[in-house]
């Protein structure tokens, strides 16, 4: 066991952390919103999902990583506009729309790639990379931090954003009007359904942009069912965080690290038996709900859909 | 609140008209709760709304506040006719309503409150606000901690700043939604004031209320509403003029009296037979929700009808739910013929001939989804004849229905139709053949012909008339005074969750009036 904390394995371990705490870092941060403005997003795991599937798509078929994740943002949107029009505007449930969202964007994906590719798995040419001068010389830091593509570095400016957002402008308070009391929001001459329909179709866009990362950063490569559970751990994370982005992003790459750990235990060829091994992320998930879910407060409105007037 | 510093809405000449209704009718599923309603609200006036729950008050204020349309009719603005869509409309045609149930958001700071509505990009600044606040707490003693947490704050400071956001948008109506109810006497006071204030400044008061008391002490002009129909006005220069007592006693005529004489249908009273129902000293438990029953003792004899009067929700429903077994109580006894059902379960009460017939007939009373015979049959699951051996009977439960619906005449295409899909009327018919299957020996009714159409009442009243002379017990909870007048032959008055009097009912004009005081009390116990 002495020779796992060797330098390659802490820098692949950090490496791996953040490449598989991005996706979860932008779900999580979309679903916050939702969640904020009352919509309880359980549609997410399918918005990722197709926004992997079309990011990957695009980015295949145009060459382009950039016009990949336009792709996987456009995907992402595209499934939270049923959403949004199932749950904002038509009232119905939430969490039954949501999980007959996800399995659909399941099966259709995957018969999508079927059709396309049949067995095949084509692969994309390596990511492009922006390497910060000087700071990536730093060691065993400096590769894994700043030498990543430029989405990781526009995730974590979101994070700076979002807190802006909530914190500072009209909006924020809008959207936390909206998930705690909407017919309060709505007499004060806000408006209910439109908030909550962007703040879900935003859901979407980070969504499908986190599937088209999973799919075209970390992977280069789509497989259906690809996002394993990411975006329920997304939704996780949202209530773990009680609404606060910074939180969002130290579960992420908690969770993330959990994710990477599992590669880089098997690369370190340590004797834990590899299904040990795999159950890490998700066992951190429970003993987090454990240790910390009571104190997560959500929303008093989330997951109810609003009616005017209706008593 | 688009431009605090700059008056969207010059206040318009005291007298003119601010807002107003004209042939406003309003229509829920099986309800008319606005019928055919005209009024004026003018500038620099308080008017007051005064009606029992129910009279269509709460209507009327979704209606200005853009929660709801009229179906018929329709509402004017400074004298124009305006169509109110939605709430934020109703904020820019410059009305503003403080809801009885308050609408600010309990998790964000007073401020955020404030400004909340805003165009998302823009939030108003601090410092202008903090002028604005300023100002209101000098002119109107309005209490406004920017900073405070809301939901940490006392209803009455809620309400404030509930207030301060109407005048902060420059409004020119203010809506007082049943604005008293939370506040203590002081506090109603301190608002009363302030009402009188804004009202100086030449802004249009709404002030809804069903305290008598207060109308006079705080309006100009009051508007009775009884029903959804308007019932009358007592203008300014005739309220000036008038004592409290005289006001008050005005008000009661117009609030309980029609001026007609007594119900020609009245039933005739028959010699009381035994005890059938005794009721002790009856507790329960109340809490900030819900009204404790204090004290309730009453007897219904066989073949009488026992009416319980009050303004709703003064205990009615809790005393219903405590006889028919499904709200704990604390002391006291229930009696039927004589035998003490203390905890017995709601279904041995009903076996043993206490039946009730609960005013909530869609959710409480029956299963929407299920068919009319399923329904006929809710209390009795697993029990012969209609299940054997757990087995349900689908024929019997069939003839049951069909034998019930041509008994009571329920208007339905058939036993298998969903319940939900009847009317009011006929979902009442089915629960009153229901209740009265088998040994009922009491029938309580609890508001049994609210939201019925005026042949269902008829025929309802006939029908309870009916058990009555039958030989059962009746207990008429109801908040419709023709209604007790017409069927009961003693009326216990509840107020607050105790009764206040009983009246031998002589069928008499004076009855109404009678009824009506005890219903308000005098003048300290009803504010």
């Amino acid at each position: 066991m002495e020779n796992l904390l060797t330098d390659a394995f802490l820098s692949s371990l950090l490496t791996g952390a953040i490449i598989a705490g991005i996706p979860l870092l932008l779900a999580g941060l979309g679903e916050q919103m939702s969640e904020k403005a009352g919509v309880l997003n359980i549609g997410i795991e399918g918005m990722m999902l197709f926004g992997a599937y079309l990011g990957f798509l695009v980015a295949f078929t145009f060459s382009s990583v950039w016009l990949g994740f336009l792709g996987g943002i456009a995907g992402g949107m595209m499934v939270a506009a049923l959403m949004a029009l199932f749950c904002v505007r038509l009232g119905l449930n939430q969490i039954v729309i949501g999980i007959g969202l996800t399995l659909g964007a399941e099966g259709l994906t995957a018969l999508l790639h079927h059709f396309q590719f049949s067995r095949t798995y084509p692969r994309l040419p390596a990511p492009v990379r922006a390497d910060l001068p000087l700071l990536t010389d730093i060691p065993i830091l400096g590769p894994s931090l700043f030498g990543r593509h430029p989405v990781v570095y526009i995730a974590l400016a979101l994070v700076v954003i979002m807190a802006l957002l909530y914190r500072r402008t009209n909006l924020g308070l809008t959207l936390r009007a909206a998930g705690e009391k909407p017919a309060a929001l709505d007499v004060a001459g806000g408006r209910v359904m439109m908030i909550r329909t962007a703040a879900v179709l935003f859901t979407g866009a980070m969504a499908g942009l986190g599937g088209a990362f999973m799919a075209n950063i970390a992977a280069g490569i789509f497989i259906p069912y690809m996002t394993g559970g990411a975006g329920f751990i997304g939704i996780v994370l949202a209530m773990l965080a009680r609404g606060r982005p910074f939180w969002v992003l130290t579960g992420a790459l908690i969770f993330g690290g959990a994710l990477s750990l599992t590669t880089a235990l098997q690369v370190a060829g340590s004797n834990i038996p590899t299904d040990v091994i795999q159950m890490l992320p998700f066992a951190a998930v429970m003993l987090v709900l454990v240790l910390y879910g009571r104190k997560a407060r959500l929303p008093a409105a989330l997951g109810l859909p609003y009616e005017r007037g209706a008593r | 609140m688009r431009d605090l510093a700059r008056s969207d809405h010059p206040l318009p000449a005291k007298g003119a008209d601010a807002v107003g209704l004209v042939n406003v009718t309003k229509r829920f599923p099986g309800v008319v709760a606005v019928d055919d309603v005209s009024l004026t609200v003018r500038a620099g006036e308080v008017h007051v709304l005064l009606g029992e729950n129910g009279a269509g008050k709460s209507t009327i204020v979704g209606m200005l506040a853009g929660l709801q349309e009229p179906d018929n009719g329709h509402l004017t603005v400074g004298g124009g006719r305006v169509r109110l869509t939605s709430p934020s409309g109703s904020l820019e045609a410059g009305i503003s309503t403080v809801f009885q149930h308050g609408m600010l958001v309990p998790t964000l700071t007073v401020f955020e409150n404030l400004v909340l509505g805003d165009t998302w990009w823009h939030r108003p600044p601090r410092a202008l606000v903090e002028r604005r606040i300023a100002e209101l707490q000098r002119d109107f003693g309005l209490d406004v901690p920017l900073d405070a947490l809301t939901g940490e704050l006392s209803l009455g400071q809620q309400q404030q700043i509930e207030i301060a956001r109407a005048l902060l948008r420059d409004s020119t109506v203010l809506i007082l939604d049943e604005a008293t109810s939370m506040l203590t006497p002081a506090g109603a006071d301190e608002l009363g004031a302030r009402m009188r204030l804004l009202a100086g400044r030449g802004l249009a008061v709404i002030f809804i209320t069903h305290k008598l008391s207060e109308a006079y002490r705080f309006g100009d002009r009051i508007s009775v509403l009884k029903q959804g129909q308007f019932a009358g006005e007592i203008p300014p220069e005739e309220l000036r003029g008038q004592t409290e007592v005289d006001a008050v006693e005005h008000m009661v005529r117009l609030m309980f009296g029609t001026g007609s004489a007594a119900p020609a249908s009245r039933r005739a009273t028959r010699a009381p037979g035994p005890v059938r129902l005794a009721v002790d000293a009856l507790r329960t438990e109340g809490g900030a929700e819900v009204l404790a029953l204090r004290d309730i003792s009453l007897e219904v004899r066989e073949g009488e009808v026992l009416g319980v009067a009050g303004i709703d929700g003064n205990g009615q429903k809790q005393l219903a739910e405590a006889l028919a077994g499904q709200r704990p109580i604390t002391q006291g006894s229930v009696l039927l013929d004589g035998t003490d059902l203390g905890r017995a379960s709601v279904a041995e009460r009903r076996r043993r001939g206490l039946r009730y017939l609960t005013d909530d007939r869609l959710s409480e009373g029956s299963v929407g989804a299920f068919p009319v015979s399923e329904n006929t049959v809710l209390k009795e699951i697993g029990a012969p004849p209609f299940w054997t051996a757990g087995f349900e009977r689908p024929g019997r439960i069939a003839a049951h229905a069909r034998d019930l619906i041509s008994t009571y005449a329920v208007r339905t295409p058939g036993e298998a139709t969903p319940i939900g899909h009847l009317s009011g009327g006929n979902i009442q018919k089915v629960l009153l053949g229901r209740e009265l299957t088998g040994d009922a020996r009491v029938v309580v009714f609890n508001k049994p012909t609210y939201g019925l159409d005026m042949q269902n009442i008829t025929a309802s009243r006939k029908r309870m008339r009916e058990i009555a002379e039958d030989g059962r017990a009746v207990l008429l909870i109801s908040t419709d005074l023709d209604e007790l007048i017409e069927l009961a032959d003693r009326i216990a008055v509840i107020v607050e969750g105790r009764i206040r009097g009983t009246l031998d009912n002589d069928g008499s004009g004076e009855m109404r009036l009678r009824i009506g005081r005890l219903m308000v009390g005098d003048l300290e116990a009803a504010s």
